[in-house]
């Protein structure tokens, strides 16, 4: 059966002008990302992966070559158009998390959704509790983001990338501000997402997560040095259960 | 996003830094209430006004010697003393609109009776001036046009003119009193008017027969003025057209002379009156309205802030499907309803100094309906104009930058 193109790359790349000198970011990245493939990005800084996670994320454009997200040609659009593009098909998990002060679980998920037309106010609130309930959250609903724990912080912010039912969910070293065992926890979220079905792609410098992903990409020098699929996957739960009980005192 | 989310959104961020928001709405509340103060003082002054002139008949037509004064343009003396008998007679004869008409001849001067002295105005005048004044005599009678054939040595006083040369309470009537060394009988005595807005009193008066104060004290053959009422004030402008054409005549004046008088109705003393509150009140709300324009620089500042500090927000909220417009739309609805509420807080101040001034200072203050409105018109503008920089630099922001920025 042929799977579904979520992500496709021709060539693409970028160049920014510093001073007088350009400088080459990429330099001719192609790949394609499947429907329901969790992969891992991995470099080392200056590799070029936060200019890739900003393309993939629309919110850059390549200086040429192409990106087709779920079909749609990125390069040509307006800035707007792109702003819907995110809006619609992308899901973004940050490193440190990026939520709203003072507000709510649920009004940070539902802020996607604040600019969709589509959704009314019963709307919202209906998919950002159903959002919160699958990554764990569902007797957090009404904690204010400085109630809560950096690992509960970040599954609000996975919560707030999954409500818009997404495409691909873009997540940039999502687990780099956590602990050990939440880093785990945080990542048997993203293993179970996979499971059903969804498309992640993750960010990170970390080589140790590329073995809980099907498929690893490794970026040097503005362009890929290696992509391979994953047919070992380790279990994250397995890990966390290996990991030695924290210590209550 | 929707028009509800964004307010509560604006709401929300005013509501967190009350201290800061509060400081920025106060240059609003300052400046409005200070713009609706003014405005009510001048709204009180002209109404005040207005009543007064009312008071002195608003069919009042005064005809003066000499061409319009209003430009200011020095006039040939011997223009001045182009107002007489003639002129009075073909009034009475011919004019159509006009049902009351007295010449007026003015000269001031010392009145005394027994050791008591005053300085006092003498109005020769005809029979018809308190009819055409509306003023009314409270005790003893007017003069007659008897009086004024035989230059009587009669006249009528005002309320001052009684206080000052009858301190001890003796009935005026009857007693001869001097002005200017000539005797004069009084035969009755004003009802009061008090002060007018000029701060002249209106009491100060001894009205004697024209004829008598012409020969007797100013030694004059021309008029002061001529005073007349218009049967009713709509026929004011018809009646002065008639007058002109009546005085032309008697003045034998060309087609192409220029009046040598100016005949003026009480309408358009209201109106150059109203014009000068005008200007006035226009004066003071400029001022007032600067201060506006300095509170709108201090909400463009706050907003400034405001930009810079949720720089991560703007990120964030691009990121996820924000376009620039929705953020823009966020911070110029927040800016509005900082100067709103302050608009609103300034016209409660404006409604409490305009309350001041009339419990406590006694001025009759009136705030106009409209003040009100256009303050509110000004603060929206001052919120979308003072805002909209702060919001186009907002959404202008590289989300890629924003989302990172510490």
């Amino acid at each position: 059966m042929e799977r579904k193109v979520v992500i496709e790359l021709r060539d693409v790349r970028r160049d920014f002008q510093v001073g007088s000198e350009t400088v080459h970011a990429l330099r001719g990245v192609s790949f394609k990302i499947y429907e329901g493939e969790f992969v891992t990005i991995m470099g080392t800084s200056g590799s070029g992966k936060s200019t890739l996670l900003n393309q993939l994320g629309c919110l850059d454009t390549p200086t040429s070559g192409e990106y087709l997200l779920d079909g749609i040609a990125v390069r040509t659009m307006r800035r707007s158009q792109r702003a819907r593009l995110r809006n619609r098909k992308i899901g973004f998990v940050f490193q440190n998390y990026n939520l709203l002060a003072k507000t709510t679980a649920v009004e940070n998920v539902e802020l996607p959704l604040m600019y969709n037309k589509e959704y009314n106010a019963r709307a919202r609130r209906e998919a950002a509790i159903k959002a919160l309930e699958a990554v764990g959250l569902a007797d957090r609903l009404e904690h204010k983001s400085n109630q809560m724990s950096g690992g509960q912080m970040q599954r609000v912010a996975i919560a707030r990338a999954l409500v818009n039912n997404p495409a691909v969910i873009l997540a940039d070293e999502a687990t780099g501000n956590l602990d050990t065992r939440t880093s785990f926890e945080v990542l048997v979220l993203f293993q179970k997402l996979h499971a059903e079905g969804r498309t992640i792609i993750f960010v990170t410098h970390n080589p140790e997560i590329a073995q809980y992903s099907s498929r690893n990409i490794v970026l040097r020098d503005g362009k890929i040095r290696e992509d391979v699929e994953n047919h070992n996957i380790l279990s994250a739960a397995e890990a966390l259960a290996a990991l030695p009980a924290p210590q209550d005192d | 996003m929707s028009y509800i989310n964004l307010f509560k959104i604006a709401i929300k961020a005013i509501m967190s830094n009350k201290a800061r928001s509060f400081l920025s709405m106060l240059g609003i509340i300052i400046g409005v209430g200070a713009v609706i103060v003014m405005m009510a003082i001048g709204q009180g002054s002209k109404e005040s006004i207005r009543k007064e002139l009312s008071t002195m008949g608003t069919n009042l037509l005064t005809i003066r010697p000499g061409a319009d004064m209003r430009g200011g343009v020095r006039l040939d003396p011997s223009a001045m003393q182009t107002l007489k008998q003639a002129d009075y007679e073909a009034i009475l004869s011919e004019a159509k609109f006009v049902k009351g008409v007295s010449p007026e001849v003015t000269t001031s001067g010392q009145a005394v009776f027994g050791s008591n002295n005053t300085t006092s105005t003498c109005y020769g005048e005809s029979p018809d001036y308190l009819s055409i004044k509306l003023w009314n005599i409270e005790e003893g009678t007017g003069f007659t046009e008897e009086d004024v054939k035989k230059s009587a040595k009669v006249c009528i006083v005002g309320k001052t003119v009684v206080k000052e040369l009858f301190p001890g309470g003796q009935d005026p009537v009857g007693k001869t009193i001097r002005f200017k060394s000539i005797p004069f009988r009084i035969i009755g005595v004003l009802k009061g008017k008090g002060y007018n807005n000029w701060g002249m009193d209106q009491d100060n008066v001894i009205i004697a027969p024209y004829t008598t104060v012409m020969k007797r004290l100013a030694a004059q053959t021309h008029y002061n003025s001529i005073v007349c009422s218009a049967v009713t004030e709509e026929l004011s402008d018809a009646a002065i057209e008639d007058l002109t054409a009546i005085l032309r005549r008697t003045h034998k004046l060309k087609e192409s002379d220029v009046d040598n008088f100016t005949i003026r109705s009480q309408q358009e003393f209201m109106e150059t009156m109203s014009s000068t509150m005008d200007t006035i009140t226009i004066i003071l709300v400029v001022a007032a309205a600067f201060s506006l324009l300095v509170a709108g620089i201090g909400i463009m500042n706050i907003m400034l802030v405001s930009v810079t500090e949720r720089t991560k927000e703007i990120g964030l909220r691009m990121s996820v499907g924000a376009r620039g417009l929705d953020i823009s739309n966020q911070f110029l609805i927040e800016s509005i309803l900082i100067s709103l509420t302050g608009g609103i807080l300034g016209v409660l101040f404006g409604g409490l100094l305009t309350w001041g001034c009339n419990a406590i200072i006694g001025y009759p203050a009136v705030i106009p309906a409209w003040s009100v409105i256009v303050s509110f018109a000004v603060c929206v503008a001052i919120g979308v104009g003072f805002g909209y920089f702060p919001a186009q630099k907002a959404a202008r922001l590289d989300p890629i930058e924003a989302i990172r920025y510490e």
